[in-house]
């Protein structure tokens, strides 16, 4: 019990960090972290006031890494809202029709689900255009079955409840019921899995800004970071660990914080509470 | 001989919360000894505490001597030497008490396999002879069966079978036949006990049900919110209950499950005026394909049925799980639509209308399960204010509420209060009060007290046998319970297999039925007196 109070301790404060950090960067950083500075290149820890140095140009890596996490959380934001827009009200609508209509929608989603995300990114980003938008558009298509896959199963279990039958006897339609009755009951379930994708959205970010085709300059992105530093990899290694750092703390604070959250939201230990 | 010795026992949440205070007593080697009392009185707690299967987070104190050994404050490795042993338990539920991905006989087998060293040969072979010696059908093919091959009943005779196995000196059997049909309950109950009789176990029998004790037990405990409130031998204390809560236990039991002898009731209620007609009403469900390209199995769930209820009356639907009572209330309600046949609510066709608004209005429902029919996320306010809200009913719908609530006789503070902080029975009545909110004319009440305790069966039938003169509504009310449905209803149908097998006034059903079905529904009723069914 303990144990998982800590989970959701450490998953939210790290979140926490993450925004903050976000937000600051939008007022402040230590440097502007586009500022090239020929003489400064490749400076160590802590020299001339960088915290945590400079890269090949000469660019302060403190200052990229606050400014990266902006793109994180939009990514994160993005993918993980056309998501739920679509996956909620998909899974919902399968679950409430239950026939042919289901297995139409089921089998569609079956069928973006086979496509691996970040194929699919690819393709979207060769027909449109490189770019955070476009990449982070086919991320959030390729989450949409997830998400509406674990909206049917949570629902369709609420939809054999008495009380939604005790709906229908006064009158209420199929909608209705699925956004009063249904998705309160189920969000515990959505949130947890929302948290977990957004974890993977960041990830899948970083995967394609590495390969070139997501976040572009000047965007800065600890994806491209990470690229950047690969060159330079035999001569100065630490520039790719801060950005993998990076990467590595946020996913594990949206993973920790999806843990936990399944844990608090838990209706059976709402009971037992009681 | 003393078997099980449990002295001063006290078990507690880690917030220091009682929950069994200061529980003392002695079964004696063979001894049947009954543990009765309502749900969350602690008696199940009790049994846990003696298996050592409490869940974390609950603390005991006191001594628990099994044969001379204290059991109390042993390690769990140190207890899984009696466990299946020299005491074994008998749950509840057979379903979720048996590991469904493992063959029956396996299990049954698995006591003596990890007790007396057996090979899986050996095993096997006991475990059949265990399975026949409970009754079982065909026990060489039951035993390579996995438990949802098997019926509830079989089920549950399995369960005493591994129960059974390794000959254990105390057998600890937690509502047994609470989950099961009357007919089945009555079976079980007759192999639990002559198994029993065989062998040389104590039995440790727990119940809400005081008539399953009456038959079974010579001993009996009452426990009362955690304490042992009154003792003695079983005919003695259902006799002459003296201490007053076993005395509001007793009295709460159906007349009809008291001695058996139907007693007769007053007039049937009821004019000659016709609310629900009912024609040749079938409804079909159809279950998954087992092979591909196999016609698709089907089961009729209502097999031509046909009904008049008449207004004001109480019209009772009685049958097993299965026979397709919940099905047909479903369709008088017009939650499904029939196969073929007609149904006219009030002059409503629900089978050629498209918009049943009208009926919403008309008829309301009452469902089975007090946990799942509210929606835990809503204050009971705003549960019963739905139905006016969404049928669009006029004036001060915060009045209403209260004025509802005041009808089922909750305290006025509840509509600020959410679903889980009420119990089984208060929820019932939450249920009722949003059922009549629309103010309907008929109220469909689908095994509205099953879930419930038996001295809190009794308020709740009386509360909705009130609130249908109040209200001046005709009620349809389902159960398997036979002493309930008599208790409450005017005229009656049985079912079985979705069929109405026999039909008429409830007193002269019960009293001289013509089927052998109903026969044997009425002889299956445990009863007070402990005179057991055949």
């Amino acid at each position: 019990m303990r144990w998982r109070r800590l989970n959701l301790a450490i998953g939210t404060g790290i979140v926490m960090v993450v925004i903050v950090t976000a937000l600051v960067s939008y007022a402040w950083t230590p440097f502007d972290p586009q500022r090239i500075s020929a003489g400064e290149r490749l400076l160590g820890v802590g020299v001339n006031g960088h915290v945590l140095g400079t890269d090949q140009f000469g660019r302060d890596v403190l200052s990229q890494i606050m400014v990266g996490s902006q793109t994180a959380l939009f990514v994160g934001l993005l993918a993980v809202g056309i998501a739920v827009v679509i996956g909620i009200p998909i899974g919902g609508i399968a679950a409430a029709r239950r026939g042919w209509t289901e297995d139409i929608v089921m089998r569609i989603s079956d069928v973006v689900y086979a496509f691996p995300p970040v194929l699919l990114a690819i393709l979207l980003v060769a027909a449109v255009s490189p770019g955070v938008g476009p990449a982070m558009v086919a991320i959030g298509i390729a989450y949409v079955p997830i998400v509406a896959r674990v909206t049917r199963a949570a629902a369709l279990s609420v939809f054999e409840l008495d009380y939604v039958a005790a709906a229908r006897t006064y009158g209420r339609g199929r909608t209705y019921i699925f956004v009063r009755h249904v998705l309160p009951n189920i969000a515990s379930v959505l949130i947890v899995q929302i948290t977990v994708l957004f974890a993977l959205a960041i990830l899948a970010e970083a995967a394609l800004s590495f390969l070139g085709i997501g976040a572009q300059p000047p965007r800065p992105s600890w994806g491209r970071s990470l690229r950047d530093a690969q060159t330079f990899i035999q001569l100065s290694p630490r520039l790719a660990v801060w950005p993998g750092l990076a990467i590595a703390f946020t996913v594990l604070g949206f993973n920790l914080l999806g843990d936990g959250l399944r844990d608090a939201l838990d209706p059976r230990l709402e009971v037992r509470r009681t | 001989m003393t078997l099980l010795s449990v002295e001063n026992l006290f078990v507690s949440t880690s917030s220091g919360l009682p929950l069994v205070q200061d529980v003392t007593f002695d079964i004696a080697r063979g001894d049947r000894v009954g543990l009765i009392g309502e749900s969350g009185s602690g008696k199940t707690l009790i049994a846990l505490s003696i298996m050592g299967l409490l869940a974390d987070g609950l603390s005991t104190s006191g001594r628990i001597v099994l044969d001379g050994e204290d059991l109390c404050g042993k390690s769990d490795r140190a207890l899984t030497v009696h466990r299946g042993n020299s005491m074994s338990m008998i749950f509840q539920e057979p379903m979720t008490a048996m590991n469904a991905v493992m063959r029956v006989g396996r299990q049954v087998a698995e006591p003596l396999r990890i007790h007396r060293d057996l090979s899986a040969q050996e095993a096997d072979l006991k475990a059949t002879e265990l399975l026949a010696a409970v009754g079982i059908d065909e026990p060489e093919s039951r035993a390579r069966a996995y438990p949802h091959e098997l019926s509830g009943g079989q089920r549950q005779r399995a369960m005493i079978a591994m129960a059974l196995a390794c000959g254990p000196s105390l057998v600890i059997a937690d509502e047994p036949t609470t989950a099961l049909d009357v007919t089945v309950q009555a079976q079980v109950l007759k192999v639990l006990r002559s198994r029993l009789l065989a062998s040389d176990a104590a039995l440790l029998l727990i119940t809400h049900d005081l008539p399953v004790v009456a038959g079974i037990t010579e001993e009996l405990l009452v426990i009362d919110r955690g304490r042992i409130v009154d003792r003695g031998p079983t005919r003695g204390v259902f006799d002459e209950p003296h201490h007053p809560y076993t005395k509001r236990l007793v009295d709460a039991v159906p007349p009809m499950s008291r001695s058996g002898v139907v007693p007769r009731k007053q007039a049937v209620a009821g004019s000659e005026d016709v609310i629900i007609t009912a024609r040749d009403v079938s409804r079909t469900y159809s279950l998954r394909r087992r092979r591909f390209r196999q016609p698709t199995p089907t089961i009729r769930a209502v097999d031509g049925v046909d009904l008049d209820i008449r207004r004001g009356e109480t019209f009772g639907i009685v049958g097993e799980s299965g026979s397709g009572k919940t099905t047909l209330a479903r369709l008088l309600i017009g939650l499904n639509r029939p196969d073929s046949g007609s149904i006219e609510v009030d002059g409503i066709d629900l089978v050629a209308t498209r918009d049943l608004r009208p009926l919403r209005h008309l008829a309301q429902m009452v469902f089975q399960d007090p946990m799942g029919s509210l929606d835990p996320r809503l204050r009971v306010g705003e549960i019963i204010a739905e139905p006016l809200r969404s049928l669009k009913i006029g004036g001060d719908h915060r009045a209403r509420v209260r004025e509802l609530v005041d009808a089922v006789s909750l305290p006025s503070d509840s509509v600020d209060r959410y679903p889980h902080e009420f119990s089984g029975g208060q929820r019932q009545r939450i249920a009722i009060a949003r059922a009549l909110a629309p103010e309907p004319r008929i109220l469909v009440a689908d095994e509205p007290v099953s879930a419930l305790d038996m001295s809190v069966q009794t308020v709740t039938l009386d509360l909705l046998a009130r609130l249908k003169d109040e209200f001046d509504l005709t009620m349809i009310f389902i159960s398997h319970d036979l002493s309930v449905v008599h208790r409450i209803c005017d005229r009656v149908i049985v079912m079985e297999s979705g069929r109405v097998v026999e039909r008429g006034v409830a007193d002269e059903v019960f009293r001289s039925p013509t089927q052998s079905y109903t026969r044997q529904l009425v002889s299956s009723i445990p009863r007070l007196d402990g005179t057991f069914p055949d």
